[in-house]
């Protein structure tokens, strides 16, 4: 299959690679950019371990690809931190011990700061309808709901 | 596989009419990319119609909106007109998927997806919207009842493209609203479903009615006997035992994992009853 050159940005730096026209960003992220906090859980937008948004939408990079990445802008979970200071809701995250494998988390603060930027005050049922494209089968959510509502709480005073 | 981005409709059909092998139109891709993984399909060339001029607007055009095809369910449910005249179109739409997925599901995909349980089709019969398709002798419009013809297949030929989706002005007093019933709260596909789309006269009695089941049948199924049981009628207790009897006659179910023929038969007629009701409070009615 020929390959394809793509130019894009991700997390702020432009970026360049060659990949297959059928290769999903997921696994250009992971095998061409060595950007491995992606996961994929499913490759069927079913559990949103993949998640990254695209153009400043929220979406499974499973189900996008790479080639459409061309003149857009991705962020993904390696993009969240500054330097070695975790974001609020990293932080949230291991102070709430809101993760246990930890396979779901990247996807699950990309899909929560998705949401805190477009609504720094959700209702809880808000953020449970916001997050259910992410699964996670370790900690029956509930700490990881604490956990961005803490986070929202704190980046809300800050 | 090749991979193509034009940028005009034209230069699309250009490209599905020449390709003598398998093609797909990709839009959000949250059905062509599962499908592709699966091996379901394994197209020679892919159309990316995301970059085409105007496919990615909503634009007033007399008293309604025209949906450029490659608007994302998260883009109408932001748009805050839209959502005033036509609720329950918008609300089919956004039950689609996750917030990930709303981010890139079309609704014009949905359509096209030919998928019986699609979420976005019955309300979109029940406002008697119309689609425009781009062909190789120039654009067509059709209704977008007369797209789907069976599970997976459409009147959209294989070198034509939807550009848009036309939801038309509404009378006053007019509501509409849709519900489906999922074994969980999110996340899963319709075993029945109704929209319901109303205009109410001055009395609050209902002057017009379009009700569409979806996923029971192998197209989704305008039931005009459930149309002339609310004409005429305020939504009591009656008319409304009318109603669901004669959306319940209407379904063809299947059986399968998520609900038997029976099952299904049943909760279509209760969820028409309850859209009813609530595209006549949106309509501005009161029992
Ligand atoms: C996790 C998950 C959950 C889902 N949940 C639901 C759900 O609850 N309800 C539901 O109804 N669906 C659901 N779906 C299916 C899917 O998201 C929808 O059918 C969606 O609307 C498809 O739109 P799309 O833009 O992504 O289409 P695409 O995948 O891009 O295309 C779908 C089909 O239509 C064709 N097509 C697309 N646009 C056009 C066009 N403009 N002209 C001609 N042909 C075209 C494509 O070639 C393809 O055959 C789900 C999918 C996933 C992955
Ligand atoms: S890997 Fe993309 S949604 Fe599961
Ligand atoms: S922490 Fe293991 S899947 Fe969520």
């Amino acid at each position: 299959m020929k390959t394809v050159p793509v130019s894009t940005t991700i997390n702020g730096d432009a970026a360049e690679f060659i990949c297959a026209p059928d290769e999903t960003l997921l696994d250009v992220l992971r095998n061409r950019m060595g950007l491995t906090g992606a996961k994929e859980g499913c490759g069927t937008g079913d559990c949103g371990a993949c998640s990254v948004t695209l153009d400043g939408r929220l979406v499974c990079s499973c189900l996008v690809l790479g080639v459409e990445a061309e003149g857009a802008e991705i962020a993904t979970i390696e993009g969240l931190a500054t330097g070695d200071g975790l974001h609020p809701l990293q932080q949230a995250f291991i102070d709430h011990a809101a993760l246990q494998c930890g396979i779901c988390t990247p996807g699950i603060l990309v899909a929560a700061k998705a949401l805190l930027d477009k609504n720094p005050d959700p209702s809880e049922t808000e953020l449970r309808y916001w997050l259910a494209g992410n699964l996670c089968r370790c900690t029956g959510y509930d700490k990881i709901i604490r956990a961005v509502q803490a986070a929202a709480r704190q980046m809300r005073s800050a | 596989m090749r991979y193509a981005r034009p940028e005009t409709a034209t230069e699309a059909v250009g490209l599905l009419a020449n390709e003598a092998g398998v093609t797909r139109v990709l839009a959000g891709g949250t059905d062509v990319l599962v499908q592709l993984r699966a091996g379901s399909v394994t197209p020679d060339l892919i159309v990316d119609i995301k970059r085409i001029a105007g496919l990615r607007a909503i634009t007033p055009e007399a008293g309604g909106f025209r949906i450029g095809a490659a608007v994302s369910g998260a883009e109408l449910g932001e748009h805050a007109a839209l959502c005033a005249l036509w609720p329950g179109v918008v609300e089919g739409c956004n039950l689609i998927g996750s917030t990930q997925v709303q981010g890139r599901a079309t609704m014009a995909g949905n359509l096209c997806n030919g998928s019986p349980a699609a979420d976005a089709v019955p309300g979109l019969v029940a406002a008697e919207a119309t689609a425009r398709i781009e062909g190789p002798t120039g654009p067509r419009e059709c209704a977008v009842a007369d797209i789907p013809t069976g599970p997976g297949k459409t009147a959209v030929q294989r070198d034509e493209i939807v550009t848009s989706i036309f939801l038309p002005a509404r009378p006053a007093r007019s509501g509409d609203a849709y519900l489906r019933f999922i074994p969980r709260t999110e996340m899963d596909i319709a075993v029945a479903s109704a929209a319901v789309n109303l205009t109410l006269a001055t009395d609050g009695t209902i002057a017009a009615a379009r009700v569409v089941l979806g996923a029971v049948a192998p197209t989704v199924v305008l039931v005009t006997e459930a149309a002339t049981a609310l004409i005429g009628n305020r939504p009591d207790a009656a008319t409304l035992a009318t109603l669901q009897a004669a959306c319940s006659a209407a379904c063809n179910p299947i059986d399968d994992k998520r609900g038997t023929a029976e099952f299904r038969t049943q909760v279509a007629g209760v969820l028409a009853k309850r859209a009813t009701l609530i595209a006549y409070a949106r309509a501005g009615g009161s029992l």
